[in-house]
């Protein structure tokens, strides 16, 4: 049998329990009263709407209008701006162009605790109003969640409304080569013939001044008119980048849409059932893995032992990869099916710890030297556990990619209105990855090297008869 | 180290010869041998559950069917036939009101109002019945719960992509077997495990039937849940099987063959199942003990799609897989004596 050194068992258990337990409860300091996370546990998690309590909603075009793919997407950025303007940052937003339905998910506001969703559904959906207004000034300003500022709320000269929504035709964003050959992202503007003429007026009156964009409560933007515009045809320039034009395009569009938005289906859950349900699963959950871990010992000794190690460890892993842990992976919302998925596949991990040592006793109890009998063991059990979680992972991945925001069967289908399934699906694969990671790799390289301790070179203590040595 | 020089097998072993050379003068478990008992079983318990689909039908939640529900809570007593009448004349669609109450404390009394047909409310509905609750009961605290509203082609829609993932998850299953397993005759070792697995999503699907459970999306993710897990207690017995076969040679009966491995697995199939079922059983209990109906109607199907796929794997797609090769080398011998 190849041997691991004897040390290797105590540098990969201790690096296993410290992985776990920064993972589960995460690194935080405090300067004064702000935390500052340096890795993230599970109290960090995002928890999905089921658990902590949220609103679902999905919108259509009101009448049954049949709204283009644009028509859509500027919908869709209306209500992004309506949701950022009522201080919801952590939401899910999905378009589906094949059914016209926007699916909009957010979860309720830990500071509130009487809000009201049914008003700010109805809010988020209510038809879209922009307006040319003078000046730029604004009465409050605020950091959005990607950093950009956020100007609420029209002062001064700039209550007056110019022109709203209606004269303008479209909007677009284009690209041009300055005279220095960098390329340029404006967004153009085509009035309609009574928008023209308005427009030529406006942008005589306030030549070199400002005329600012906003969209209900909020500034789009903010140009200064260069020259008096005749051919109803503007073009707003502001050192944008392709995304930002595109943005910016879809919102105006947004104001000039012909259809109004209704709700077509909704939910709301109270944050109160959600919370409770989650620090009773806790609990459970906890209850659950002491079990585990003492039918583990008592039926496998040493090598149960181990398979709880590496159980935490996988359960570690499983929940850095939710949480956010890693930078790399960025963190995911969690939902009771995403527990379900978790449950199986620790499932699947109790399990390939099992078979191992149930492979080492067989092979024991048949008169093998313990060398021997771990070798084989580990060989013959391999096949059986590669085979059952390369399963797993297939219908993990299905579930991915069938249930997933934008999916191989958003052709048929259109794209998700729920996301708890997908949940299931990839803390199943998370869970399953972990479980070759730990309860494969780790479990083997641990056994291998406790084995070379003379004191625990005993057959009982690897699950073979009592009398043997 | 008696078994390493091991001899074939032959067709003609005794079960306790069997016993004897390969597994250690262990018990060997006939599974195989009374497969009759076993089909019995199993069709015996879908029989049921049919009849009771005839007779109860299936319970689909709104998420599925379209409609909508609203519940609220609410502090204090309160005349409930009232309660019922009142909402009643509140709006022009027909519903049906059921309470409960909250042990955890924090929601306390709650009553949740179904409104008939598939289709969704608007908005204002549920608003309107709130404040009026409030009004006519002001000192009960009435408070929107949770509330959900679905169209029913939006359901409906929902409900086909799901079977569609249930469906694709189950070719791509069987292909791997299918792939992996061809020194045991593939295709029947792929077709026999799907069997299994129908016979697993049949026995959740009733259950929902008999305890008139809502088919939602939890459902959905038992049944995928079950699917793979059953599936990996197949895959375990069909590798055993497939070592075995190696061991025994070509020659060896093949029921003989399935039953020794299914004998040297069978200590990890019940510690592993039984593990799952405890863990999953706990939190059964604990969601049951605080009263939080979706995480309970989570764990009970769950409980019983491990221990039927821990059955089906042993009794049921073992002894199919037995039969069907058995079938084969029958044709095969009648064709060579021809």
């Amino acid at each position: 049998m190849k041997r691991v050194p004897k040390p290797v068992f105590f540098i990969v258990a201790l690096l296993i329990l410290a992985f776990s337990f920064t993972a589960i409860f995460g690194v935080s300091y405090y300067t004064g009263d702000n935390k500052n996370t340096v890795l993230k546990g599970i109290s960090d998690i995002r928890w999905g709407i089921d658990i902590k309590g949220g609103v679902e909603a999905t919108f259509k075009p009101a009448n049954d209008v049949d709204a283009t793919d644009e028509q859509l997407e500027s919908a869709k950025s209306i209500i992004e701006l309506r949701m950022i303007s009522q201080g919801i940052t952590d939401y899910e937003l999905y378009a589906d162009k094949g059914s016209d339905r926007i699916i909009v998910r957010f979860p309720w506001k830990s500071d509130e605790e009487d809000y009201d969703a049914l008003s700010a559904i109805d809010e988020i959906s209510s038809t879209a109003e922009l307006t040319f207004r003078p000046g730029s000034d604004y009465e409050s300003v605020e950091v959005g969640s990607d950093g950009e500022y956020i100007y609420q709320t029209p002062t001064g000269d700039t209550e007056e409304v110019l022109m709203d929504g209606s004269y303008i035709e479209s909007a677009e964003a284009q690209v041009y080569q300055d005279d220095s050959g960098t390329s340029q992202y404006v967004v153009s503007l085509t009035f309609t013939d009574e928008g023209a003429e308005l427009f030529e007026e406006m942008t005589t009156e306030y030549l070199n001044d400002t005329i600012s964009i906003w969209m209900d409560d909020i500034m789009l933007s903010a140009p200064t008119v260069n020259s008096t515009i005749t051919n109803g045809q503007a073009q707003i320039e502001g050192d944008f980048t392709a995304e930002e034009a595109t943005e910016l395009a879809e919102k105006i569009n947004a104001g000039a849409l012909p259809f109004q938005l209704e709700t077509d289906t909704y939910g709301t859950i109270s944050p109160t059932l959600g919370s409770n349900s989650l620090n009773v699963m806790g609990v459970a959950g906890v209850i659950a893995f002491i079990v585990i871990a003492i039918i583990m010992i008592v039926f496998y000794r040493l090598p149960g032992f181990i398979a709880v190690i590496s159980l935490t460890g996988q359960v570690g892993l499983s929940l850095a990869a939710v949480s956010g842990y890693f930078t790399t992976i960025s963190s995911f919302t969690m939902t009771l099916p995403g527990i379900a998925g978790l449950i199986l596949s620790i499932g699947m991990g109790v399990d390939c710890n099992v078979i191992t040592a149930e492979r080492i006793k067989e092979e024991l109890r048949m008169g093998r030297t313990l060398d021997g009998a771990l070798e084989r063991g580990t060989k013959n059990s391999l096949t059986a556990i590669v085979d059952g979680n390369m399963t797993i992972i297939i219908v993990s991945i299905i579930l991915i990619l069938v249930f997933g925001p934008s999916n191989i069967l958003s052709a048929i289908f259109g794209e998700s209105t729920t996301g708890t399934i997908y949940s299931f699906g990839y803390t199943l694969l998370v869970g399953v990855i972990s479980n070759f990671i730990m309860g494969v790799f780790c479990s083997r390289v641990m056994l291998r090297s406790i084995a070379g301790y003379k004191c625990l070179r005993k057959k009982w203590l690897f699950g073979g008869a009592k009398n043997e040595k | 180290m008696k078994n390493d020089i091991q001899t074939k097998a032959n067709s003609q072993m005794t079960v306790e010869e069997v016993s004897q050379k390969y597994n250690n003068g262990k018990k060997i478990i006939a599974c195989v041998g009374h497969k009759k008992r076993f089909f019995g079983i199993s069709i015996g318990i879908i029989v049921i559950g049919i009849i009771c689909n005839i007779i109860f039908g299936a319970n689909l939640d709104i998420q599925f069917s379209g409609g909508a529900s609203i519940k609220f809570s609410y502090t204090g007593e309160i005349d409930e036939t009232e309660l019922d009448d009142f909402i009643q004349n509140m709006t022009e669609d027909r519903i049906t009101t059921s309470f409960s109450t909250d042990l955890m404390g924090d929601t306390g009394n709650n009553v949740s109002v179904q409104f008939s047909g598939n289709d969704a409310i608007s908005t204002n509905i549920q608003q309107n019945l709130e404040s009026d609750l409030q009004e006519k009961y002001p000192d009960n605290n009435f408070v929107c719960l949770e509330s959900s509203s679905v169209d029913a082609s939006m359901g409906f829609n929902f409900l086909l992509k799901c079977l569609a993932a249930v469906a694709l998850a189950s070719v791509l299953m069987v292909l791997y077997v299918t792939i992996r397993f061809k020194k045991i005759g593939g295709l029947s070792a792929g077709v026999t495990a799907l069997v299994a697995l129908f016979h697993d999503i049949a026995m959740i699907y009733f259950l929902y039937v008999i305890f008139q459970m809502p088919i939602d999306s939890s459902f959905i993710a038992v049944v995928l849940m079950i699917l793979g897990y059953s599936l990996n207690d197949t895959i375990v017995i069909y590798d055993r099987v497939r070592e075995e076969r190696r061991v025994l040679g070509s020659k060896a009966d093949v029921g003989m063959v399935f039953n020794l491995s299914s004998s040297k697995t069978i200590k990890r199939t019940i510690i592993t199942t039984v593990t799952t079922v405890i863990a999953v059983l706990i939190v059964y209990i604990v969601a049951w003990a605080y009263n939080i109906s979706s995480v309970k109607d989570f764990a009970l199907p769950m409980m019983i799609g491990l221990i039927s796929g821990c059955y089906s794997s042993l009794c049921i797609a073992g002894p199919l897989w037995v039969m069907w090769q058995n079938h084969k080398k029958a044709k095969k011998a009648a064709s060579k004596s021809k």
